[in-house]
């Protein structure tokens, strides 16, 4: 039977994004936690199902101890990084469809600087994932050692074969940047143009430094009820309408990957259209997982809005802007309001469709999608829709 | 910094062993299916058209053409920070397979044709591409 329109996003919660908290990241997942069940009109206890994002912070363990819960039912592990949230709604939405259990806390808590203070920088940490044992072995050691070094090769290609311009990775910057100076709780603050964008300074060639995501520290947390319990709860009720993950060929291996430019969210895109009726016609707000700006250009053509290679004239004219066609990343995104694995964008999609989003709400948006983008081309979907 | 920090280590691992062996003796050793044939890279346990783990090892010839390719000008791990900017290139063997190497020469072009050799560092060898000489 389909998932269609059987679970809702019930309740959103987030901590303050910044640099250098002083909180643990578990800490940051608790609050963040009970921010979501508070929202929702729930009870810690209430809570049946978890599924904590990462192995970064807190197990399911720590939830039942800390929150004392009487009797967890379901617990789950999605260990495909950034693709990890919108996947754990699919499996959350599995969960309470069929009954498993009622309410499933998604959490996330990161404390990036105290890692980093350690001296554990990006390069360094992906190394010691099991996911990432190709690069660990064969390309890290000859200084292919971060995602921006990895994923350069992929954006470089799409440029040479279609086209796409620096300029055109920008307006991806520049529409994220506008929506976090609208947003209160987002780690960057300062307006940036096109040109700021060109004149950063080069990362990885062709990513500039404001291609590049944030790091940052925070927690984000969403509870997922079954579409009847969600009925009782606090919230205009927002359906998880569609659903579905894929993987990308080759996926440990961005080298060995047959087409680069190809990514799982291709496989995953059309089943998640048909499973909640709707074309990408129909989408009023997309949050895009933003790791680079290439990112947003290529998932929009996977999803469909556009053929591929057509990403980059898509994003043009600030088509992504609010007051645009597909206002994207209301939030500013994992490029300037935070990183949390993009748990923060699951958050403002519900925000939007609950008519939420305050400044940065998109006028009627009834459906909306979010992505998720992990590891080195993992991808997710969940199309959302408002009662 | 006043010591050269080493670079993250060439590990290899019972699955990879022949591929480092042969880098230091400067070949570029291949996974080739001894059931049916088929070339893989990076290693692998399984053949993934028959699901044979029998394997023979060939060595590839280091030709190819450019895949891809990215100039890292920030340094993620600080072994690499006097080598900025450095290139890395992607680069389509005539195997079939792909290999990603260090550049010297000119900025690549994607297509151009390509050969490489291992050259020795402290603790190993890089594969290293170039142009091809006509
Ligand atoms: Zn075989």
């Amino acid at each position: 039977m389909s998932l269609r329109d059987r679970s809702c996003v019930t309740g959103i919660g987030e901590t303050a994004y910044l640099r250098g908290a002083t909180k643990s990241a578990f800490e940051l997942q608790v609050e963040a936690s009970l921010k979501a069940i508070a929202d929702a009109g729930l009870t810690p206890k209430d809570i049946d199902g978890v599924i904590p994002i990462g192995i970064v912070s807190g197990t399911a363990d720590d939830f039942i101890e800390n929150f004392g819960l009487p009797d967890l039912r379901f617990s789950a592990q999605v260990p495909h990084g950034g693709a990890s949230p919108a996947m754990a709604l699919q499996a959350a939405a599995m969960a309470v469809a069929n009954g498993v259990c009622s309410h499933v806390l998604i959490t996330f808590g990161r404390n990036i600087s105290a890692v980093a203070a350690g001296g554990n920088k990006a390069g360094a940490r992906i190394h010691n994932m099991p996911q990432f044992h190709y690069v660990t072995e064969f390309e890290h050691p000859m200084g292919a050692s971060a995602p921006a070094q990895l994923y350069a090769p992929m954006a470089r290609r799409h440029m040479e074969l279609y086209g796409t311009t620096v300029e055109q990775f920008g307006e991806v910057a520049v529409a994220c940047r506008e929506h976090a100076l609208l947003n209160g709780n987002a780690v960057m603050k300062k307006p940036i143009t096109l040109e700021d964008h060109r004149q950063s300074r080069m990362i990885a060639d062709p990513f500039r430094l404001l291609d590049c995501s944030l790091e940052s520290d925070g927690g984000a947390a969403v509870v997922v009820s079954s579409a009847e319990r969600a009925r009782d709860l606090r919230h205009r009720r927002v359906f998880i309408s569609g659903v579905a993950a894929g993987h990308p060929d080759s996926p440990g291996s961005i080298t060995q990957r047959p087409d680069m430019t190809s990514l799982g969210l291709a496989k995953a895109a059309p089943r998640a259209f048909r499973m909640a009726g709707v074309t990408p016609a129909d989408i009023d707000v997309a949050e895009i997982y933003d790791c680079f700006t290439y990112a947003v250009i290529r998932q929009l053509e996977d999803m469909g809005f556009c053929a591929k290679g057509e990403g980059g004239p898509f994003v043009s004219g600030g088509r992504l802007r609010i007051g645009g066609a597909l206002p994207t990343n209301t939030h500013g995104g994992l490029l300037s309001q935070a990183h949390v694995w993009g748990l923060n964008h699951v958050v403002e999609l519900a925000r939007q469709l609950r008519g939420d989003g305050g400044r940065a709400q998109v006028a009627g948006a009834e459906v909306g999608v979010v992505t998720g983008y992990g590891d080195m081309g993992d991808g997710a979907l969940a199309i959302m829709r408002r009662e | 910094m006043n010591q050269a920090q080493p670079k993250p280590p060439q590990s290899p691992t019972a699955l990879s062993r022949p591929f480092w062996e042969g880098a230091a003796a400067g070949r570029l050793m291949i996974q080739r299916c001894a059931a049916c044939g088929k070339l893989r890279h990076y290693p692998r346990l399984l053949c993934d058209a028959c699901y044979s783990d029998a394997v023979e090892w060939i060595e590839a010839s280091r030709r190819g053409t450019i895949h891809s390719w990215t100039v890292a000008h920030h340094a993620f791990h600080p072994a690499f920070k006097d080598e900025l900017p450095y290139t890395l290139v992607t680069v389509d063997l005539e195997e079939g397979v792909r290999a990603l190497g260090r550049w010297t020469g000119e900025p690549p072009a994607i297509g151009q044709p390509v050969t490489g050799a291992f050259v020795a560092r402290p603790d190993g060898v890089d594969l290293v591409f170039a142009p091809s000489t006509a």
